[in-house]
């Protein structure tokens, strides 16, 4: 990597770093460890992403990366040897290819599954090349590429827990971490995810290795900078939930700012950090559009989630033992539940049963 | 004796795709567009709130997730009998605008073009432009690194593979730029859709957000950069993109133009895209709706929805779900179905097949630009390398009408005009059918709701109808026609078979 760093100034140089640090959502002190990192790499490494029921929407996302941008990933960072959406071979060249880098790039190579894995069938609902006449699943790909592989990186929702395509159960499409048994795992999950998300976790791995990305996953396999606390935790519209303040018309100007969550909104039970980050350079994000969270980056998305534009039925907050209620607002009694601790059944069925009389002040249910 | 030739995948699409020709004496004789991949969305709608239809439709495909987000919605708008009104059509309007943009740009850059460039020319480039001269350096790093990936390997280089320093430094520098382009545009989008891909604005009736003059500046300060129309037009679409299709279209690649390299049945569908009065009315569209038949450019016929219908004989599904009309559709899978050969269903209009996307819209269109441009260069209208042209001039007049959109809202805002949503509960029963043109060609979604679920939704996407398989009659789908008579003097670099193919933007 030092070969394609020397090219730029010094300045520039620890610009880059730098951003890489607030991405990662580290502080400026760890610019000198970033900048050594780089200096010390050797060559690039090797990337090989493939695609099986995905919908092209997590690479789309990927190259709308701000800080690095898609070129300087693309050229500059990684060695990009199989991605089916930009690589210049096809046919029996692309899949020479992906079978070369397998074997030669033995423990060397980055594995980045988009999609789910269709399983029923012996695979049949996903090929991808073909050897000797005969079509190769996907499924096939999956296990014969991450044998070797030095990571496992599963980004979007359907390669990290099944997504929209398991929702049919003709297909039976499993996430890589279940066809996989015993291969760790890294999620990035979103539909699609947050360029910052995939490329956040990517640099890390460069950066501090794989044992360090592995370790601060959670539950989920998720990398905890980007997906540790939840959606309704640092929602800009919170106050509103907690004065019970609910949208329910859209076309209605004076309720455009209000708490979406008669609207279906899952922020509640969705954990990633779009409040703070946002989306396309910054510009807005779902709930800025008045538009609920589907809680995308969510296992239960989307079948969990449906119907998504309904309230959810109870609302589990995780992390809580104990309660005291004396509030008479479903706002409030919810938001001292958050700080206080409330059982979380409680909550639900509080929640459920407010809102069903006809909630406070707005007035019964859409 | 022929010779076959497989390629899978074809790389540079969204989605999965297989293509088989059989070439003889250097010619493709048949040729063979397989679907090889199949998610089922029809069946796991089923039974579901119908408003997840919107959501979950846009997942159909990453690259235009805000098309198949307007035909579900206005599918759902004549479902739920709902009004949409004028703002939220315009706003509509201005984000699948916007993917258009998007697209387009990505699709001649970062699709297509590899498909024509030489880029190792770049390290020959001698001029001494500093970003042309940059783009040399980085190029000339990775082939001193050993390591070009992902612009090699390819299929060895052609007679129209071009090579020309100058005009290679120049692409490859524009595909960066394009890189940078093309996030913009998702950029804009997200003023009004909240993000990108998968937008999240649009619900039946109308859409989420309520316009303001600020978000409407904004949204025009990036459009600016696409298209300027106070400064003759100046821009990323004019001066870069289709000036570099002009320099390729009229230059080197001229000769794949004349001989009408990549040419289908001459059958073109256009849906019409985007709404000038009534929310889904397809007679009154900024680019028109229509049929052209048997190649009679001139003859533009109205288009009526009633004459779709899709067969399946050469597809993996049950003939029971042949011989329909979408909006009575079946999707019910059958793998060793013996004749099939594609997950996807052949659909005909009138019992033909016919092409869409930009070429299509541009013929009923009789857009004059396009119809000059190959007229004076001597370009067969209906081939290859016309389709990329058209995706050029499009992009142009859908950017340049979005600037009106943005006055027309601005007004609309200025005469105290503030309806964005006819919001609607779920109805108890109904049906609806929207009709759009995504970037890559007519799309139709068709639900029928029972009970307040979903008991029955199909989509048709572009892509089914151009990498059709064949009909029951036997006739191939429009690029596997286009195959027939390609030169492929080297089976081995079938250069011609994956530019005709990617023409179509699958």
């Amino acid at each position: 990597m030092h070969k394609v760093f020397k090219g730029i100034s010094r300045r520039e140089f620890l610009k880059y770093c730098a951003s890489i640090a607030a991405m990662l959502g580290l502080s400026e002190m760890y610019v000198p460890q970033i900048a050594q990192a780089l200096e010390d790499a050797v060559g690039k490494t090797p990337v090989v992403w493939i695609n099986g029921q995905s919908c092209t929407g997590c690479t789309i996302s990927t190259i709308n990366s701000r800080e690095p941008t898609a070129a300087d990933i693309i050229l500059d960072t990684i060695s990009i040897r199989f991605m089916e959406t930009i690589m210049a071979s096809a046919g029996d060249l692309a899949i020479k290819i992906l079978d070369d880098t397998i074997k030669e790039e033995k423990g060397k190579y980055i594995l980045v599954v988009e999609g789910g894995v269709p399983t029923a069938e012996k695979g049949r609902f996903c090929n991808v090349g073909e050897k000797d006449g005969k079509p190769i699943s996907f499924e096939d790909w999956v296990k014969k590429a991450s044998k070797n592989a030095h990571a496992v990186v599963a980004i979007g929702t359907c390669s990290s827990f099944g997504g929209i395509p398991s929702a049919n159960p003709e297909t039976k499409v499993k996430p890589v971490s279940e066809v996989l048994e015993g291969t760790p795992v890294v999620n990035i999950s979103g539909c699609p995810p947050h360029p910052d998300w995939f490329v956040g976790a990517l640099v890390k791995l460069l950066l501090f290795g794989k044992d360090k990305l592995v370790k601060d996953l959670d539950d989920h396999g998720r990398p905890l900078e980007f997906y540790g606390s939840t959606i309704h935790d640092n929602c800009p519209r919170r106050h509103w939930f907690e004065a019970g303040q609910f949208l329910k018309d859209w076309n209605d100007p004076d309720q455009a700012h209000l708490c979406l969550l008669l609207k279906g909104c899952k922020g509640p039970q969705t954990f990633a950090d779009c409040p703070e980050r946002h989306w396309n350079d910054g510009n807005n994000w779902c709930i800025g559009a008045n538009a609920p969270c589907h809680g995308c980056v969510q296992p239960e998305f989307y079948k969990g989630f449906a119907p998504l534009y309904e309230k959810m039925p109870d609302i589990s907050i995780p992390g809580i033992a104990g309660f005291e209620v004396s509030a008479d607002k479903i706002g409030a009694i919810l938001g001292i539940a958050t700080l206080a601790g409330i059982g979380v059944h409680f909550v639900g069925q509080v929640a459920t049963g407010r809102l069903g009389k006809g909630g406070p002040e707005e007035g019964g249910e859409q | 004796m022929a010779e076959k030739v497989v390629i899978d995948p074809v790389t540079r699409i969204e989605g999965h795709l297989k293509i088989e020709v059989e070439i003889e004496d250097g010619k493709v004789k048949d040729a063979w567009s397989t679907a090889s991949m199949a998610r089922g969305f029809e069946i796991l709608l089923k039974g579901k709130d119908p408003r997840d239809a919107q959501v979950v439709c846009e997942r159909i495909c990453g690259v235009c997730p805000a098309a198949h987000g307007m035909a579900a919605s206005q599918n759902l708008d004549e479902a739920f009998g709902a009004e949409v009104p004028a703002n939220a059509r315009i706003i509509r309007n201005l984000i699948v605008g916007a993917n258009f943009i998007q697209s387009h740009i990505l699709h001649f850059y970062h699709l297509q073009a590899l498909d024509y460039l030489d880029v190792t020319a770049v390290a020959k480039y001698q001029g001494n432009d500093p970003a042309l001269v940059t783009v040399k350096d980085k190029i000339v790093k990775l082939v001193q690194a050993n390591d070009t990936f992902p612009l090699t390997p390819r299929y060895d280089p052609d007679e129209f593979s071009v090579n020309d320093p100058d005009i290679v430094a120049l692409a490859v520098a524009h595909y960066l730029q394009a890189l940078e382009m093309r996030k913009k545009a998702h950029a804009m989008l997200s003023i009004f859709g909240g993000r990108m891909p998968s937008y999240v604005s649009s619900v039946p009736g109308g859409v989420t957000v309520h316009p303001t003059i600020d978000m409407i500046a904004a949204f025009k300060s990036y459009l600016k950069e696409f298209v300027d129309i106070e400064n003759d037009d100046r821009g990323f679409i004019k001066d870069v993109y289709y000036t570099d299709v002009l320099t390729l279209a009229t230059g080197p690649l001229l000769p794949l133009g004349t001989l009408g390299v990549g040419k289908a049945h001459g059958n073109f569908m256009s849906f019409g895209m985007f709404d000038l009065e009534k929310s889904g009315d397809y007679k009154n569209r900024f680019l028109p709706s229509g049929i052209i038949k048997d190649g009679e450019l001139s003859e533009v016929r109205d288009l009526n929805p009633d004459k779709l219908a899709e067969d399946v004989k050469y597809s993996w599904y049950t003939e029971d779900c042949g011989g329909r009309h979408p909006s009575d559709g079946r999707t019910e899978f059958e793998l060793d179905k013996k004749s099939a050969y594609s997950f996807s269903k052949a659909p005909r209009y009138d019992g033909k097949p016919v092409e869409v996307g930009p070429l299509a819209r541009m013929l009923v269109k009789k857009d004059k630009t396009l119809l000059d441009l190959a007229a004076k260069h001597n370009i067969e209208p209906t081939g290859a390398l016309a389709r990329t042209a058209a995706r050029a001039i499009e992009c142009l007049l859908v950017a340049k009408a979005m600037h009106e959109w943005l006055d027309e809202l601005t007004q609309n805002l200025k005469a105290g005009v503030v309806d964005i949503c006819d919001d609607k509960e779920v109805p108890s029963s109904g049906k609806g059918m929207g009709l759009v043109e995504a970037p890559r060609g007519s799309l139709g979604h068709f639900v029928e709701i029972e009970g307040k679920k979903t008991k029955n939704y199909q989509a048709v996407p572009a892509t089914i109808w151009n990498a059709s398989p064949r009909d029951a009659k036997g006739i191939r789908g429009p690029i596997e026609e286009s195959l027939i008579d390609t030169p492929v003097p080297d089976p081995k670099n079938p250069n011609n078979i994956v530019r005709i193919v990617r023409s179509f933007d699958p």
